[in-house]
């Protein structure tokens, strides 16, 4: 439901691969637009959408900017909620060690520095899903 | 309030509908259209996944988008509803909010 604020509650769903696709790409740009608004921002990251946050991506050998720095600067962007789903990451083989340490800077501790990425199975996945005010899907 | 999903791949595509069902919760809709509404044949490999999510959610299809693929409702697995787009509209505006599976 809309809190009081005014402010909604919005899910980025990453179902993709980056660089394959324009999937990945698109999304953070969204990502970015909707952070200036100041809506409560989530993103999930399941099936291939958990290879986005891989770590050591390099992208010199085909053509393509490699953007997975942007995810590093999200935190200033008050998006700090990345849940990634842990079934998604297990059918890859991959495990949490794999991505990316993405970390925020908490102005209520001090600017202590805490992790964004959060670990979810697949049931608590769905409850995420259920809470949203607007989803959108890449 | 329940969410309404929307698949509009065909499963033997990608992996959309599988996903789509891991992630269904009770109460939710799921509305298969586009190249969606062939994983929602009879006897196809993936009804006996739907058949297993009736009990808790839900389903239906398009019926323009199923009739332009030459299947008729009868052709679908067991209970699963055909609707129009106005019933596409009903179903939007009775959720809480849609989830498209792309």
């Amino acid at each position: 439901m809309p809190q009081e604020t005014g402010q909604k509650k919005f899910l980025y769903i990453n179902r993709r691969a980056p660089y394959g696709t324009i999937y990945a790409l698109e999304s953070l740009e969204v990502i970015l637009i909707g952070a200036a608004f100041e809506q409560d921002v989530s993103l999930a990251f399941l099936d291939d959408g958990v290879f986005q946050l891989m770590n050591g991506q390099d992208t010199s050998g085909i053509g393509m900017k490699n953007f997975s720095k942007t995810y590093k600067a999200l935190g200033d962007f008050e998006v700090r909620k990345l849940y990634v789903e842990r079934e998604s990451l297990a059918e890859r083989g991959l495990a949490v060690e794999d991505l990316m340490p993405i970390t925020y800077e908490d102005e209520n501790e001090d600017y202590a520095e805490k992790p964004s990425i959060h670990l979810v199975d697949r049931s608590e996945m769905t409850r995420i899903i259920s809470e949203q005010d607007v989803i959108l899907s890449f | 309030m329940s969410t309404l999903h929307t698949i509009n791949k065909s499963p033997f595509e990608r992996p959309s509908l599988t996903s789509c069902l891991d992630h269904v919760a009770q109460g939710d809709a799921v509305l298969m259209i586009e190249d969606g509404v062939v994983g929602a044949r009879k006897g196809s490999a993936f009804a006996e996944a739907l058949r297993a999510k009736q009990p808790s959610c839900a389903l239906y299809i398009l019926g323009p988008d199923l009739a332009a693929r030459g299947m008729k409702a009868e052709d679908l697995v067991e209970g699963v509803g055909v609707v129009d787009y106005g019933g596409f509209v009903d179903l939007a505006a009775g959720a809480a909010r849609v989830c498209a599976w792309l």
